[in-house]
Formats: C-alpha cells, sequence, structure tokens
C-alpha cells in the first residue's frame, strides 16, 4: 500500500490498469478462474466424447442394469446367491467376500507383524537377523507374485484322500483348508454378546481404577478381575445353556471331506499371499513403535520401582501406539486394497464379479464407478476411525 | 569392597569407547546373555540349520541344473532348475517374436547403460543427459518396434517379458514423478481452487485400488477420446500405472515442502524472486532432498506395482512366466520359476535400494 503512493501522480489510469496486473491478488484470482475453467471444459468435452461413443456403440448407460438378472454362478458365496439374482446381489456377494478375505488377512498379517517385529528389536542377535531377511524377502517381493505362487502351491497339495493332516484338527488339500469347528448352538450368539459385555465392564472398572488412583493415590491391580470377567461371563453363559461341546471334526469320505469348516484353496492363496506381504510392513511400523519410546524413560521407571507390567502398559505403550497406530491402519486400508488382486487366483471378490459384469454388460464406466465407489468408502471410513482413534491416544497438550 | 587397581581397571574397561569387544564378549551379549536367551538361541540356531540343510539339500546337492527332459527332473529329488535354462526365453521375453530376440538382449544393454551412466553424479548435466536419453530412446523405439533398417515390425500388443517391466517402470517415473511434483505443489498453493483440484485429485486416487485405474485406463479410456482418435494400450496402462504413482509420491514430497522454514520463502520473496523461481531454485531442491528416502521406496513400489498388468493381460515376466506354467510338462516345477522371477524383482529392488542410499550419503555429505 505504502509503496503505490507514488503512482498516484503519473497517469492515474494506465497505472492503475498495471498496478492490477501486478497484484497478487488480481493474479491469483485470474489464475483459479482459468484452472477452474479448464478443468470444467475438461471435463466436458471428456463427458461429451463419452456420451457420443456410448450412442455409437449402442451401450446403455446409466445403473439400470443392477435391477437385471445376472446369469453367472459365483463359487463362494456368504448370503444366498443364484444365477436368477440381480447383478447387485453379485455385486454384494463380492463385496462380502473382499471384506471376509480382508478381515481374515488383517487378523494373519497383525498376528505375524507384531512377532516379527518384536522379533526386529530382540536382544537376540540370530532371532533379530531372521526377522530382518523376512521382512526383506517379503517387502520386496511384488505381492501378485506372491498371491500367484502360493495359489501354485494351493493347487498343488495332494488331493483329498493324501491330504496333510493338521493335528488331528483339520486337513489341507488341494480343495483347501479344511478344519473342525465347534457345531453351531443358540449359546454362542450369547456368548458373543456376553464376551462383549465382559469386555465394557472390565472398560469400566479400569476407569473407575484411575479415578479412584488420582483420587487416593492407591493402585488397584484391575488385571486378574478384568480377565475375570471377559473370559468368565462368556464361561457362565456356556455353563448356563448345559456346556455344548459338540464339536464337529471332518472326515475323509470318497474324493472329498464331511464335517468341519472347508475355506477354498483360492480364499487360503490370496489370504497367505497378501497379509504375509503386509506382515512386512507391519513388523517395520511395530519395531519404529517400540523404538520411539527413549530407553532413558524405561531405565528411569525402573528406578522408580515400577513393575515391569506397568512400564510396558503406562510407559512404553502408549507411546509407542501413538507411533503405530496411524500407519498400522493405511497397512489395513493397502491390504484391503490388495484383496482387489483376487481375479488372479479367481477367487470371487467385487473386482472380480465387477469385471464379470463389466464384460457382460459392456457398460465398464459404471461398474468401475462401482468398484472404486466401494473402496472410497472403505478407506474414507478407516481413515475417519483412525483419525478419531488419533485423538484419543495424542499428546494431551495444554 | 574394590581395590584402587581393581577399580581404574574397570573404569578403563567400560570407557574404553575404542576397545574391540573379544569374540566371546560378543557372543555372551547377543546370543547367550541369559538361561532364556542362550535356549532361544539354540532352538532358533537348530530350525536355521535344518532349513539351511534343505536349501543346501534340494536346491544344490540333489538339484538338476541342466536338461531338456522334464521326466530327469521328476526323477530326481531336488530343485529343477533346469526348467528356468529351458524356459528362460519364453519367461524373459513373453510374446515377442523368437528369432527377434536379440533386438530385447540389445535393448536391455542399451537401457541399463543410459541408466546407470545417468546415475552417476558427475555426469548430471542436461547437455549430456538429454541427447543420451533421446538416442537411447530412439534406438530402444527402433530396436522394439522395427519397420525400419529391415527389421520385422513388431506390435506392443506382442511386448513383453522383461524389457516389458522395464519400459512400464521407467515411463511410470519419468511421466509420474514430474505430475506429483506439480500435484504436490498445487496441494500446497496459496489458491484454494489450484488445491482443491490437487487435494480432490490425490485422495480419490490413494483411495482406490490400482486394478481399478488399469480398468479404467483399458475400458474407460478409450471412451474418452474423440471418434476416430486412439492411443496404445501400452502407453494407455503406463499413464494410468504413472498417475497412481504420482498421487503417492505427491503426499511425499508434500511432507518434504511442509518441513520447508517459511523463512526460504520469505528470504526468496525479499530477493524479488517469483513463484517459479522460488520453487524450483530454493524450494523443491531442499524438500526433495529431505524426503529423499520416502521418495525411493515409492520408486521401488512402483517397479513392483508394474506387475499389476498381469490383470489386463500385457505379457510383463510374471505373466509370461505364469503363462510358462501352463506348460503340463514342466507345470511341476512351478516353485523354481516363480523364485526366479522374485530373484530378479529382489536383484531390481536391491539395486535400487543401495543406490539410494549411496544418494543419501552424498546429500549428508553435501557433494550434491
Amino acid at each position: 500500500m505504502i509503496d503505490a503512493t507514488p503512482a498516484r501522480d503519473g497517469q492515474p489510469s494506465a497505472r492503475r490498469s498495471k498496478d492490477l496486473l501486478y497484484s497478487e491478488g488480481f493474479r491469483a484470482a485470474a489464475y483459479q478462474i482459468a484452472l477452474a475453467a479448464a478443468v470444467v471444459f475438461v471435463g466436458l468435452f471428456l463427458y461429451q466424447n463419452v456420451v457420443e461413443n456410448l450412442q455409437r456403440q449402442n451401450i446403455a448407460t446409466g445403473f439400470g442394469f443392477l435391477r437385471e438378472v445376472s446369469q453367472f454362478e459365483i463359487g463362494e458365496t456368504l448370503i444366498n446367491y443364484s444365477a436368477r439374482d440381480t447383478y447387485a446381489r453379485a455385486l454384494l456377494v463380492g463385496l462380502l467376500n473382499t471384506l471376509s478375505v480382508s478381515a481374515a488377512g488383517i487378523v494373519l498379517a497383525t498376528i505375524i507383524g507384531f512377532s516379527v517385529g518384536i522379533a526386529r528389536v530382540s536382544n537376540n542377535w540370530l532371532l533379530q537377523r531372521i526377522a530382518t531377511g523376512y521382512v526383506e524377502i517379503v517387502r520386496n517381493v511384488p505381492v501378485i507374485l506372491q498371491v500367484i505362487f502360493w495359489a501354485a502351491v494351493t493347487r498343488n497339495l495332494p488331493a483329498p484322500r493324501q491330504a496333510l493332516e493338521l493335528w488331528g484338527l483339520g486337513f489341507l488339500s488341494n480343495r483347501g483348508l479344511t478344519f473342525a469347528t465347534p457345531v453351531a448352538d443358540p449359546a454362542h450368539g450369547w456368548m458373543f454378546l456376553a464376551l462383549v459385555a465382559g469386555i465394557a465392564l472390565a472398560g469400566i472398572g479400569d476407569r473407575w481404577a484411575r479415578r479412584h488412583r488420582e483420587a487416593t493415590g492407591k493402585h488397584v491391580d484391575m488385571l486378574w478381575p478384568s480377565l475375570a470377567v471377559v473370559i468368565g461371563l462368556p464361561l457362565v453363559v456356556w455353563l448356563a445353556f448345559g456346556a455344548p461341546h459338540l464339536i464337529s471334526f471332518p472326515e475323509r469320505k470318497g474324493f472329498s471331506f464331511v464335517g468341519g469348516y472347508t475355506i477354498s484353496p483360492e480364499f487360503v492363496a490370496l489370504m497367505t499371499g497378501i497379509s504375509l506381504y503386509a506382515s512386512g510392513f507391519i513388523a517395520e511400523i511395530v519395531r519404529a513403535g517400540i523404538e520411539a519410546t527413549p530407553k532413558g524413560q524405561v531405565e528411569a521407571a525402573r528406578s522408580i520401582a515400577l513393575r515391569p507390567r506397568f512400564i510396558m502398559r503406562y510407559v512404553v505403550l502408549p507411546q509407542a501406539l501413538r507411533v503405530i497406530v496411524p500407519p498400522l491402519t493405511s497397512q489395513y486400508v493397502s491390504l484391503i486394497k490388495n484383496s482387489s488382486i483376487a481375479v488372479v487366483v479367481g477367487y470371487p471378490d467385487l473386482v472380480n464379479i465387477g469385471n464379470t459384469v463389466m464384460n457382460q454388460t459392456g457398460q465398464a464406466v459404471e461398474a468401475i464407478a462401482v468398484m472404486m465407489t466401494v473402496y472410497l468408502i472403505i478407506s474414507v471410513v478407516t481413515s475417519l476411525l483412525m483419525n478419531t482413534y488419533n485423538r484419543l491416544v495424542a499428546i494431551k497438550e495444554r | 569392597m574394590t581395590t584402587a587397581s581393581s577399580q581404574t581397571r574397570l573404569v578403563t574397561a567400560a570407557y574404553d569407547p575404542l576397545a574391540r569387544m573379544s569374540a566371546a564378549d560378543w557372543l555372551k551379549r547377543n546370543l547367550f546373555s541369559s538361561v532364556w536367551q542362550t535356549l532361544l538361541t539354540l532352538v532358533t540356531a537348530a530350525v536355521l540349520l535344518r532349513f539351511f540343510w534343505f536349501v543346501l539339500d534340494w536346491g544344490v546337492i540333489n538339484a538338476v541344473w541342466v536338461t531338456s527332459d522334464p521326466d530327469v527332473c521328476r526323477a530326481a529329488t531336488g530343485a529343477c532348475w533346469a526348467v528356468i535354462v529351458e524356459k528362460h526365453r519364453p519367461m524373459l521375453f513373453g510374446l515377442y517374436p523368437y528369432d527377434e530376440h536379440w533386438r530385447l538382449v540389445l535393448m536391455m544393454v542399451i537401457y541399463l547403460v543410459t541408466v546407470v551412466v545417468s546415475l552417476m553424479p558427475r555426469n548430471w548435466n542436461l547437455r549430456f543427459l538429454v541427447p543420451l536419453w533421446l538416442v537411447a530412446a530412439v534406438s530402444i523405439g527402433v530396436l522394439m518396434f522395427g519397420g525400419v533398417l529391415g527389421l520385422r515390425y513388431v506390435p506392443t500388443s506382442e511386448w513383453g517379458g522383461l524389457p516389458l517391466t522395464m519400459l512400464l517402470f521407467t515411463g511410470t517415473v519419468l511421466f509420474g514423478m514430474p505430475v506429483a511434483v506439480l500435484l504436490a505443489l498445487g496441494r500446497r498453493a496459496p489458491l484454494p481452487v489450484a488445491r482443491g483440484v490437487s487435494v480432490v485429485f490425490i485422495e480419490a486416487l490413494r483411495g482406490v485400488p490400482l486394478i481399478t485405474i488399469l480398468f479404467v485406463a483399458v475400458n474407460v479410456f478409450p471412451l474418452f477420446l474423440p471418434a476416430g482418435v486412439q492411443v496404445d494400450k501400452l502407453l494407455r496402462i503406463t499413464i494410468g500405472i504413472a498417475i497412481f504413482f504420482a498421487c503417492y509420491q505427491a503426499e511425499v514430497i508434500r511432507g518434504g515442502l511442509q518441513a520447508i522454514p517459511r523463512g526460504q520463502y520469505e528470504a526468496a520473496a525479499s530477493l524479488s524472486l517469483t513463484y517459479w523461481q522460488t520453487t524450483s531454485r530454493i524450494i523443491l531442491p531442499q524438500a526433495l532432498r529431505i524426503c529423499l528416502p520416502a521418495i525411493t521406496n515409492h520408486i521401488i513400489a512402483a517397479m513392483k506395482n508394474t506387475s499389476f498388468v498381469i490383470i489386463i493381460g500385457l505379457f510383463d515376466i510374471l505373466t509370461a512366466t505364469t503363462a510358462v506354467m501352463q506348460d503340463p510338462l514342466w507345470r511341476k516345477f512351478y516353485v523354481e520359476a516363480y523364485l526366479f522371477v522374485a530373484a530378479v524383482y529382489l536383484f531390481f529392488g536391491y539395486a535400487l535400494s543401495l543406490y539410494a542410499r549411496k544418494v543419501e550419503k552424498w546429500i549428508a555429505s553435501g557433494r550434491i
């Protein structure tokens, strides 16, 4: 504003337009309008082309096809489905398959990842080296190659007749993984509710103990009461239902198995591939998390005679989780996204079924839009949950 | 309690940082520090020895190295490396016409020499690099396509194997890095529209799997073009992977941009440098140096991601190997074949990360 004053006593109008050209605000506005116009123009141009091309190729538009009959069977379904159902239901079957293989993969990847991550920081040189070697290999081999490899392995497993026996609990064969399961019983639903109630009660007890400690300075150890209530409640329910203990063990019969529960070889291959790949990344995240707590803090906690369990609980874990959780969540999301390579092993996930729908109807734009939207929703929901969690564990600063 | 002399000795022993630990001390500290650690070491060593013995027994002692008869392999109890010797050409070169494979060998030599020469800091001036890459690109194009100099024309639909993986990877990085920088700058720009466009673009593409983007490149992209205009499938796919790569890389570069202190911008402004001068001479050189390790990670990830093209039927090294493994005579030896492909990826990934570590060292020492 100050350096603009001398401009006043020249030719005011010319000066003003020059000022305008060199003013930051005007330029910013001009750039933005140009950019917005370019985006709108390109968008319209592409839209126009799509409409013309679709018309010329006689391809229907819109999502009406979702209500049409699909006319294809799906090998693995969690809900009732037949070739007489609609495309929409076929895609739903695919989504549920995506979610189930991802859920199993996340559990497996977390267990392996945490074990290897802890081994990475072990005091034992040998164990540490092995863990490092494992991480380097699983992280640097493409996930698709790993999945294809495990698919080849499951395909080449022996037939049910010569199936590998797993400690009397199940079989591994080219039909997949068959394992013993408890026979379904009404008690199971109630036991699950009791478990949830137990976890809630333990949480309430923990909060009470903390408040009590802050008010009186006296520590009440809630570990055993918590464990008792979490394990005890479902146990009580189980006993109240007369302790149903029927377990269905699989047996060889003819060319297949009877009893137990079987997951398909495609599921096994995909789950193994994507979770081993993710476990390498999770191990590195866990290592970084553990190393994030400075050694001095643990030593200080020890010097005030805090029990090892409390050091873990109140000193190391809160700081480690703060470092671990955000990247861990993004690993989970990328595992879900990696499950979309199911098509290479023939597992009917969302993308595989979407691909079939796309080929049958020719409506590529809509089919791909459905797939992308579903994955976007999964990503957005996960990152919202992550942000909430992050706020809870973040450093409380004044 | 202790005599003065023993105390002195203890202190020197504990405080001499240059004293080398004796082998026995090292073993005691790292492998046998307690009963529990000793037990762990023994169990791990036993498992490891058994594993190594298996690898030696299967992979070397009983392995078949060269044979054109799969029955010889079937009779052996060890690995059948002969499958790689026997099938290396379809695995490495895919569908490319058999008699023209020498062109791919030559192409890979030119490619690797060009890349290695460009990675050396003493060659880092544009007057050398631009002609080098132009010559390399033209000669690789002539070799791959043919149709001139008496070479047979080979359309991109017949390209395959390791050269295709290399081309996809190079295209991804060369296309993707500038886009990534632009997106990152857009996301940090003071202009709300630019910021909005970048944010939506980055987040939308990061939220979906690469496969859906490849589907768009193959099935939807042709619909975007006006009638009569066609873009080669290989090019569309390369652009698809590149844009996906750019969205992840943009977030990394944004991290680097955020680490630049405000004073740098203010100093540049006080010298009345323009936005692009500030960005290209002051901000980006520092930001890219800061986030180099993360950039390398994504470049290595881009190399692994080229393998996704198996889903849309491009014959990269993995697709080619999977196709070879359909051969009923050799199908049994898939472990050997996939180990070979994994080794190829591991080799290039390891080479890239070694180079990146070197660059980090150069940066730390102020050489670049």
